[in-house]
């Protein structure tokens, strides 16, 4: 078996990608694009032509110089995409399975399925293909308004991909751009029909359901809580069972929290939960060593409610923020990140808003937005507990199906819907994508808002405001910064550990400084690190085999006794089905079942033979001569009585010559009688 | 090892299903149902059996329910609060959402509209449902270390499942109410082929299972509007998940929190439901939900005709109802009547049996609702007065479920669009509506699923004995499955599956994978002969590939039963290998083998005055290529392999293994020396008497 991680990502938007190398298959762990590489691209630039003029005249001063980004910096042109650079170094072809754990890391799909020789199946949940599908139909659709704009692509390529060109490119955007190995940037954007293309190589699964590969894989996925969709994957086989765990959540607030009973017993742990890296925090040491077993108290430990009351507090910080701005005039930008903090931002402003007594409207400005609130409200299967029982009460999964009822929000595909136009009233609170502030109506709304001190803009803290805002400065908006929790936090990692009972774990190379595993002793740990390939030992030693009843009521044991063994034959029809192995009676038990042994063993001793022979009621005599040199063990026993015979004994081999069959097997009989055998 | 399957209820009646089955140490409760013909102890199933002692949370490990109909669920809040059962209960989600709207509205009517004693409280409702873990099709859950079960899609009814469970090596399916056939609202059973002990099934939901869809379908005036309606595009996109909502909206007319789930759907596509229309569809299923809700799920056939019928009422029509005397054509009319109130109809009904019914009626103009005997159209007053509504567009008929062939009912239902009778033609233009689908059908469905799954024993349940022999006799006839209908607190056990485990060594699986290529001449002898255009060299060959197992069993002391390739075992045991071989050096006559060898090939003859190695190898072959049936002869040249067996042209004056004497003076005789291993000794030894042109049988 072999691990290689081609990218540890970064954060939510860019979950970690690796392949894994398992009976034979390679398995694809999700294949997500780079959309914060999309800061180096300009959005409609507000004045294009004192752009292209700037540009023109100050070609020699940007130039080697480092001075401080302006917006000019940046490449006016159609965005490419950032695709995982190291999956390049693979031949498509030979991917077998790919498991997509969350929407987000799916939107690298379609580059991936059209690329020519790309057979493998993909395993998607449900609820995740179908978000995931839709936040790649609302890139495409935002994407070709940047076509429109700068024009469609020259056939040679970008012109910005010009290897001068990005040579002029500030170092801060030529590393993201490039890589710090400078190689290159994915690609351009799929088209619609790519999408589609790639959708139809899908299979949906559900939490739980089991997906079999080839006969040989079971994959099951289970609720990770990261998002609506989200999962964790559990690939088991005749030699033990595989976890990969992505980013998880312990008590989510939308999706099904991350079912972490699942995992327990795995054999293999491969721990790609990699948030918790950036935050910075340290854990007790103190906390946990190998005594301390109580098991309800590790799983207390694990699922307390802190988490999800903080993540509540940070949503209604963001609603009160928002709330201050449009009592003070300004309008409040949010782009859409996350479908499921997006879903309860929706809730709580408008709780906040009811409490406030205000009148602000809210407006959804997206070309999924309808489809993906309606389908939000029909998966109960795939929510948290406190969800599900809304359903069972009869109330809405969530409460913008009724908000949109009472016209407290309004949803519209684009910023230049006529409804939208007529409907259109500042100040307002307006969710729209993209939060990399390169696509989308967030830009038009930028531009707008920009100068406006009342205002607020609303960013997680992954994407890089400075970087992010720079093409709409100045700026005298404010920006509010948050963060959401992206995975499990660093100090449930080994109370976590020790339920689950694994037998290796497989952590992150820089993990080595931040969790100690020295006194772990319940299972062995290993670290990998970016694009290399470590091998991991067999699990089992061997495969379990399932013998039918009807082929063990048949066994005829040998008892070998200076082993203290128990030896027998075992025949039938190996079925490999459902990941098991499966001994079956064959189909035509033809050849009335041969009790003879086939495979012997030991030397045969003359006086032992002759002996038995005669106990048969055969005669010879044994001649030590040989001929042939090289048998200086052997003998020969000539038979004459009943018949004329011959056995020729020698160190491997017992060469029996009778021409009467009946001889000929009484012969074997002796000989088997003085040999081991089975 | 068994599986013991102990029937409460539904076994040979319908009503009250609950099958309790202990596999391997692990009791499941399959479904917990009431049966609604009763008001006493019959009512529910006799949980004593299950426990004397009372103690149900020992006794069972969990409880299945397939469907939230009263006869699969009704007795569960009894079972849970006043048996006092806390262990899990497992249900979909669309189950888990309707089953308290069903139990519910059923304590209502009970308490409320009966006036009896109310046999569990709402609070026991509620306490029942928190006990309860939804899942997901398809969900594999583990219950315990040792008890998996999962859903399966079963398209009876919304969230309606079948439930595979598992324990150990032994596997069984309980299918509950289940539907085959795709039909417009709900989609077919679909389930995996799974390998099954036993699989217990439903024998008649036909007639109720169909119900739901079709009054689904009657709520649009059209099956083609139905089709339009985005509202179940997008239930066909979104997958099953959205049938709840189209349910939710049928079950809980009485209950305006379920709309709140189903207006998510609506108010996207408000624009292709027409609202107004809509509005009064709801109209018609409020007033007749509500008149006939009370009677539960057996008049839910009852729902669907009122609704029909005041269509028809409304749009001016008359309506025959050709009804039988008594049975359902009564309580038919009851509802009706009910209904009639509610809504405030004044279009009279009459039931010719009761009311003396003037002939002149037949042609009175205005609409009016007519019960008629008899009920298949055969004659008498049903068939007059359907010879005069018919030809009217305006004008309803119903039909009964089912109608024997060559009857008009039976005529009409296959579609006719003209019936003779008494030599005029009657041009049927009236709509036809079909009172539910026949309980007597052929049990195609059953079968089908039974053909598909292929068990090891099939127990059927929940229909009348009478009608679940055939198909019993037919499932252990054409099918040859094991099959039986036990009785009500009868117990069944049925042997189930089981595997020894060991493990297997890497290179033992390597070698059962290894292909083993059989090459056989056409099937059989007569075969080619009677394919007259056959010659040798076209015969088509077939290839066979048959790969067999063969390793050896080690069971060590204290270490787990292991499985290797032969190999591995002489390594484990530090031996080396001895081979018992044969060898003898066959004399062939040389003439014998020519004239075998048709004359026709006289090149080969004359060659053979000179024989040379390869020369007689390749007679040999053609020889032995005629007489032997089995192996697949390869010819290398200087030698000739079958299996193990070995020959080769022996030129040596004295070999070791040149047995029988005295053949050597023999003019132009060849010597062939053979080798081959004691385990093909029978083949070697049919090859050897060919050579020596003895009889090949051996005697």
């Amino acid at each position: 078996m072999k691990f290689t991680c081609l990218c540890q990502g970064g954060g939510f938007n860019f979950p970690p990608c690796h392949i894994l190398n398992v009976s034979g298959f390679h398995v694809l762990f999700d294949c997500p694009l780079d959309l914060s590489a999309l800061t180096v691209f300009s959005p409609l630039p507000n004045d294009f032509y004192k752009a292209i003029c700037k540009e023109n005249s100050d070609s020699q001063n940007r130039q080697k110089v480092e001075k401080p980004l302006d917006a000019n910096d940046l490449i006016f042109a159609e965005p490419w995409y950032k695709t995982v650079n190291n999956l390049h170094l693979w031949n498509v072809s030979f991917i077998d399975v790919v498991l997509i754990s969350s929407p987000m890391g799916m939107l690298g799909l379609p580059f991936l399925t059209r690329m020519e020789g790309f057979s493998a199946k993909i395993y998607i949940t449900e609820a995740a293909a179908r978000i995931g599908q839709l936040m790649m139909e609302e890139l495409i659709c935002m994407n070709m308004e940047y076509r429109q704009f700068y024009g469609a692509e020259e056939s040679s390529g970008p012109q910005w991909m010009k290897w001068e060109e990005l040579e002029l490119l500030p170092s801060a955007l030529r590393k993201i751009a490039l890589g710090e190995d400078g190689s290159e940037l994915g690609g351009g954007c799929p088209c619609i029909a790519h999408v589609k293309d790639c959708i139809s190589k899908v299979q949906t699964l559900r939490f739980g359901e089991e997906a079999c590969y080839n006969g040989i894989l079971i994959i099951k996925a289970f609720s990770s809580g990261l998002d609506i969709g989200a999962c964790n994957w559990i690939i088991s086989g005749a030699k033990g069972n595989i976890a990969y765990i992505s980013g998880s959540n312990f008590a989510s607030g939308h999706a099904m929290d991350f079912d972490y009973r699942a995992i327990q017993g795995s054999d293999l742990i491969l721990y790609s939960d990699l948030s918790s890296l950036d935050s910075t925090e340290d854990i007790d040491q103190s906390s946990f060593s190998d005594d301390n077993n109580n098991w309800e108290e590790l799983m207390n430990s694990l699922s307390n409610y802190d988490e999800s009351v903080e993540e509540m507090e940070k949503l209604a910080f963001i609603c009160s923020c928002a709330i201050d701005s449009v009592k003070a005039g300004g309008s409040v930008l949010i782009p859409i990140n996350r479908v499921g903090v997006f879903l309860q931002l929706l809730e709580q402003i408008a709780i906040f808003m009811e409490c406030s007594s205000l009148k602000i409207p809210i407006y959804i400005i997206s070309s999924v937005a309808e489809e993906l609130l309606a389908y939000t409200n029909t998966i109960p299967e795939w929510l948290c507990k406190q969800r599900q029982e809304k359903l069972f009460s009869g109330d809405p999964l969530f409460a913008h199906v009724k908000l949109i009822k009472e016209k407290k929000i309004h949803v519209f595909p684009a910023v230049h819907s006529p409804k939208l136009l007529m409907n259109w009233q500042e100040p307002c609170i307006v969710f729209s994508p993209h939060w990399s502030l390169r696509l989308g109506p967030t830009i038009h709304l930028l531009r707008r808002w920009s100068g406006d001190h009342n205002s607020l803009l609303v960013l997680e803290n992954e994407v890089d405001a400075e970087l992010a805002v720079l093409p709409f400065k100045p700026i005298s908006m404010k920006v509010l910064q948050c963060s959401f929790l992206s995975g499990k936090k660093l100090q449930k990692v080994q109370p976590l550990l020790k339920i689950l009972q694994p037998k290796l774990v497989l952590f992150p190379e820089e993990w080595r400084t931040h969790v100690s595993f020295s006194d772990v002793t319940s299972f062995s740990v290993s670290h990998y690190s970016e694009n290399e390939t470590i091998h991991i030992p067999s699990l089992k030693e061997s495969a379990e085999l399932e013998i039918a009843a009807d082929i063990a009521s048949k066994f005829q044991w040998r008892m070998l006794k200076q082993k203290k063994l128990n030896i027998t034959r075992l025949k039938g029809r190996l079925f490999v089905n459902h990941g098991k192995h499966q001994l079956l009676p064959e189909n035509e038990p033809g050849g009335s079942s041969q009790t003879r042994p086939f495979l012997h063993w030991g030397s045969p001793d003359p006086e032992n033979l002759l002996a038995e022979l005669s106990k048969m009621g055969i005669n010879g005599s044994v001649e030590r001569c040989m001929t042939d040199a090289e048998s200086e063990d052997g003998f020969t026993v000539k038979v004459q009585d009943p018949e004329k015979s011959m056995i020729e004994v020698r160190a491997a081999v017992t060469v029996i010559s009778a021409a009467d069959k009946n001889l000929a097997s009484r012969i074997v009989k002796a000989m088997e009688n003085i040999l081991e055998g089975i | 090892m068994a599986i013991d399957c102990l029937v409460l209820g539904a076994g040979q009646e319908v009503g009250k299903s609950c099958v309790v089955v202990t596999i391997n140490g692990k009791r499941i409760m399959f479904d917990c149902g009431m049966h609604m013909a009763y008001n006493d102890h019959r009512q529910y199933p006799d949980f004593s059996r299950i426990s004397k002692s009372c103690d149900f949370n020992n006794a069972i490990d969990c409880i299945v329910i397939t469907h939230f109909h009263l006869d699969h669920i009704g007795a569960l809040p009894y079972f849970t609060e006043i048996c006092g059962y806390n262990g899990p209960i497992y249900m979909t989600y669309p189950t888990r959402a309707l089953a308290p709207i069903m139990l519910e509205d059923y304590r209502k009517v009970l308490v409320d509209r009966r006036g009896e004693v109310e046999q569990f409280t709402s609070d026991h409702i509620a306490e029942c449902m928190k006990k309860v873990i939804a899942v997901d099709l398809k969900q594999t859950v583990q219950v315990d270390k040792d008890l998996q079960i999962r859903a399966y899609y079963a398209g009876h009814v919304l969230g309606a499942a079948m439930f595979y469970a598992k324990v150990g090596d032994s596997a069984m399916v309980y299918t509950g109410d289940y539907n085959m056939t795709p039909d417009r609202h709900l989609g077919a059973a679909r389930i995996d082929r799974l390998q099954l002990d036993l699989l217990i099934t439903d024998f008649d939901f036909h007639g109720i299972c169909l119900v739901f869809q079709f009054t689904f379908c009657k709520c649009y005036n059209s099956e083609i509007e139905y089709r339009n309606s985005l509202f179940i595009d997008y239930a066909a996109a979104v997958s099953d998940t959205v049938d709840y909502i189209i349910v939710s909206y049928l079950i809980s007319l009485p209950c305006p929190e379920m709309e709140a789930l189903a207006f998510g759907l609506r108010s996207t596509y408000a624009t292709t439901v027409r609202d107004s229309k809509y509005a009064r569809e709801r109209e018609f299923l409020k007033a007749a939900a509500s008149s006939v809700l009370h009677t539960a799920v057996a008049s839910i056939l009852s729902f669907v005709v009122i609704i029909v019928v005041h269509k028809c009422v409304a749009g001016g029509g008359k309506v025959l109802i050709p009804a039988f005397a008594l049975g359902r054509a009564q309580e038919l009319c009851i509802l009706l009547d009910d209904y009639w109130e509610r809504m405030n109809l004044r279009v009279p009904i009459y039931f010719s049996a009761v009311h003396n019914f003037d002939r002149s009626l037949i042609d009175a103009p205005g609409p009016c609702v007519l019960f008629a005997t008899p009920g298949m159209l055969t004659g008498g007053f049903s068939l007059e007065v359907f010879k005069h509504w018919a030809p009217s567009e305006m004008n309803l008929i119903t039909l009964p479920g089912y109608c024997l062939a060559g009857t008009i009912g039976n005529k009409l239902m296959s579609g006719n669009p003209t019936i003779e009778l008494e030599g005029t033609k009657i041009d049927v233009r009236c709509q036809i509506h079909q009172l539910a689908f026949s309980p007597h059908t052929d049990g195609k469905g059953i079968m089908d699923l039974v053909k598909f799954l292929s068990p090891q024993h099939v127990i059927l349940v929940h229909g009348e004995k009478p009608k679940m022999a055939t198909l019993k006799e037919r499932i252990q006839s054409e099918l040859g499955i094991k099959c039986c209908d036990p009785a009500n607190n009868e117990s069944v056990c049925i042997p189930s599956t089981h595997y020894v485990k060991a493990g297997a060594s890497d290179a033992f699986i390597r070698s059962c994978l290894n292909p083993n290529f059989q090459f056989l001449k056409s099937g059989s002898e007569e075969k080619s002969v009677s394919g007259s255009k056959c010659t040798e060299g076209t015969l088509p060959l077939w290839i066979k590939d048959e790969r067999v197992a063969e390793g050896i069993l080690v069971l060590e002391k204290s270490e787990k039963a292991k499985v290797v390739h032969q190999d591995e075992l002489l390594l484990m045991l530090g031996e080396k290998r001895h081979e018992v071989q044969f060898a003898y050096c066959c004399p062939v006559n040389v003439d014998e083998l020519e004239k075998f060898t048709t004359t026709s090939l006289t090149p080969t003859a004359r060659m053979l005055r000179d024989p040379n190695k390869s020369s007689l190898i390749r007679l040999l072959v053609a020889k032995l290529s005629r007489k032997l049936s089995e192996g697949n002869i390869q010819d290398f040249g200087e030698h000739l392999q079958v299996e193990s067996f070995h020959l080769s042209v022996c030129l040596k004056d004295t070999c070791p293994y040149r047995i029988t004497n005295g053949l050597e003076d023999k003019p132009r005789t060849a010597f062939f020396c053979c080798t081959w291993s004691a385990a093909d000794d029978k083949l070697a030894r049919k090859i050897i008497s060919a050579m020596e042109n003895r009889d090949l049988v051996e005697t």
